[in-house]
């Protein structure tokens, strides 16, 4: 194709425009509300907060302050510890669970399609729903979760899950390990799928069993699906709020047995009983310390990731 | 998968197995549902003598009660409101820039996407001090703007990468041959690659919607006016209000599970498809 010149330029003109404005409202909105806020983050929590009023720059002093200031200090140890509690139990139970499901579920199993959808339904629903629900059921006087107990002869075992400090963050992270668990079972069922059936036929001609089939084919083949559930389900560990805020209050009771981190920043931005006023600079630096965090481990995962598909 | 070398009744036990577990977690997802619902039709007296039981009478009143006196009207069509305004803007947004990424070669293309791409993975509710900020500054806190401008910005990068990605596998003969037709740019857009990417409009959607509704984070923060407050911060209002009444409170979970329940019966297959969308190739 040839155009007359001026007519070429005006038309090069007229399509720069048009991609211009194409890209101009996800350009700003995404600059605006997403981009901005989060150097925002960054940079709060290097300046000294009256409220919510910005003071003067004091470089690392907020983070010095929510290390050895009390309650800080304790608390910021505290919820830490019950991440990653929260984590490896996750990993352990939940995910462990779905990586069972799935290879259940592969294969000609019979109903697959089925308990694969009602397996995944709760991933649909609320943390609100799904929080207060188990609360209910979790009712120490009246909830069906101790009543069943009774009913099969184990009534002995009934306690007050929620308000005992040993097992309040266990029965939390399992209500959400009844939540999740059809998410890795989906993930993982998708990467055994994947597999060839050659391989899978060549592991057996060569006479292995179903155990170092699992352990030596599968699970390798797997690495990309555990990957990503692993990094998952660190962001959501390390970010979790919902189920703790709306079962166990902003301050995670009993006794902040199941205080998170995302609580812990929650209280000091907008203020609470334990934490006094609205602290922006210790806010500002747990937010700084979990994104470090969130974005080293997701970093980590992504690289080996690449590494592997390379090998692969 | 049946392993060679063994019998035909130890796979039939394995078999047999496999159905045991598969069926026992069913049972461990379907029952609490099923107690919600049951629960719901009793009353609370029932609930704490016969936890067990069928409901004696259906007690369908609960349900008008969390609908009028307890506001659900109201939480449901606020929830509405933000869900349907932000998603219509991050797929119009969206596959604008998406469309200008995938389509176009100019400088900054590689650039500008990977800025998008950046939002992926940072969450976003830990900028929540600026936000909040921002939003106060711009009077937009007690609003619906408030919340549909967070959902929308947060959710187009990755909306913005999975639409860039479809339109960079349409040929490249197709809008060229619309534009010999005399078609202009916004024709080319709308007639010509709409209808080819619609299957990952869909995807975008199921991606972005359930979240959005489900949302608790920011209507907590920004929302202070009860007659604002979305579905999931008007529970925790309700939860306050009605602490004692049990079998009220399972009508209300009942009530806010119904919609996305009903909507994923009828459609699972997608949702499990846009839900797991980047854990998930394919």
């Amino acid at each position: 194709m040839s155009f007359p010149g001026p007519r070429r330029f005006s038309y090069r003109v007229s399509q720069a425009l048009w991609v211009a404005a194409c890209l101009a409202p996800a350009l700003m909105l995404f600059t605006i509300v997403v981009a901005y806020p989060i150097a925002g983050a960054m940079a709060y929590s290097l300046f000294r907060w009256d409220g919510i009023v910005r003071g003067g720059f004091v470089g690392l002093v907020n983070f010095q302050r929510l290390l050895t200031q009390y309650p800080y200090s304790v608390r910021m140890l505290t919820a830490f510890w019950h991440n990653v509690w929260t984590f490896a139990l996750t990993m352990v139970i939940q995910n462990g669970l779905g990586l069972l499901f799935a290879m259940l579920l592969a294969g000609r199993t019979w109903g697959a399609k089925i308990y694969r959808a009602i397996f995944f339904m709760p991933v649909t629903l609320s943390l609100v729903i799904v929080g207060f629900l188990w609360q209910l059921f979790l009712n120490p006087v009246w909830g069906i979760v101790n009543k069943s107990l009774a009913l099969i002869g184990l009534g002995g075992l009934a306690r007050p899950w929620l308000g005992d400090v040993h097992t309040a963050l266990i029965a939390i992270t399992l209500v959400n390990a009844w939540r999740w668990v059809g998410f890795p079972t989906i993930v993982f069922l998708a990467g055994i799928q994947a597999i060839p059936d050659e391989y899978l036929e060549a592991a057996r001609l060569d006479g292995a069993g179903p155990g170092p089939i699992f352990r030596r084919v599968i699970l390798p083949l797997l690495a990309p699906q555990v990957n990503i559930i692993v990094i998952l389900t660190f962001i959501g560990a390390f970010n979790w709020f919902e189920l703790p805020y709306v079962m166990q209050g902003v301050t995670g009771e009993p006794n902040h047995a199941t205080d998170v981190l995302g609580l812990l920043f929650y209280r000091s931005a907008f203020g609470a009983v334990d934490t006094g006023n609205p602290d922006v600079g210790i806010g500002s630096s747990i937010a700084v310390i979990m994104f470090t965090l969130i974005l080293v481990v997701s970093s980590l995962g992504a690289i080996y990731l690449r590494r592997r598909e390379v090998e692969l | 998968m049946l392993p060679a070398g063994r019998t035909r009744s130890q796979h039939m036990g394995g078999a047999a197995l496999a159905q045991t577990v598969l069926f026992v977690n069913t049972l461990l997802v379907l029952l609490p549902m099923v107690f919600m619902v049951l629960s719901s039709l009793k009353t609370t007296r029932e609930i704490f003598q016969r936890p067990f039981s069928l409901p004696a009478n259906l007690a369908w009143q609960n349900y008008s009660v969390v609908w009028d006196a307890a506001h659900f009207s109201l939480y449901f069509r606020n929830s509405v409101i933000v869900t349907v305004a932000s998603m219509v803007l991050i797929l119009v947004t969206s596959t604008l820039a998406a469309y200008a990424l995938g389509r176009y070669q100019f400088r900054g293309n590689d650039l500008i996407y990977l800025y998008f791409l950046t939002g992926i993975m940072v969450p976003i509710r830990l900028a929540i001090i600026p936000l909040f900020i921002l939003m106060r500054d711009l009077r937009l806190l007690d609003t619906y703007w408030s919340l549909i401008l967070v959902y929308t910005a947060s959710g187009l990068p990755s909306a913005i990468f999975i639409l860039t990605g479809f339109f960079r596998t349409l040929p490249r003969d197709l809008d060229n041959a619309a534009r010999i037709d005399g078609a202009g740019e916004l024709s080319v857009l709308i007639r010509v690659m709409l209808p080819l990417v619609r299957p990952a409009l869909a995807i975008v959607t199921v991606y972005n919607i359930i979240p959005i509704w489900n949302d608790f984070f920011f209507p907590l923060v920004f929302i202070h006016q009860d007659r604002l407050k979305t579905l999931p911060l008007g529970l925790t209002v309700f939860f306050g209000e009605f602490a004692t009444n049990w079998a009220l409170l399972f009508a209300g979970l009942t009530l806010a599970a119904a919609p996305v329940i009903g909507l994923y019966i009828l459609m699972s297959q997608q949702f499990i498809k846009g839900l797991t969308a980047g854990a998930v190739k394919g």
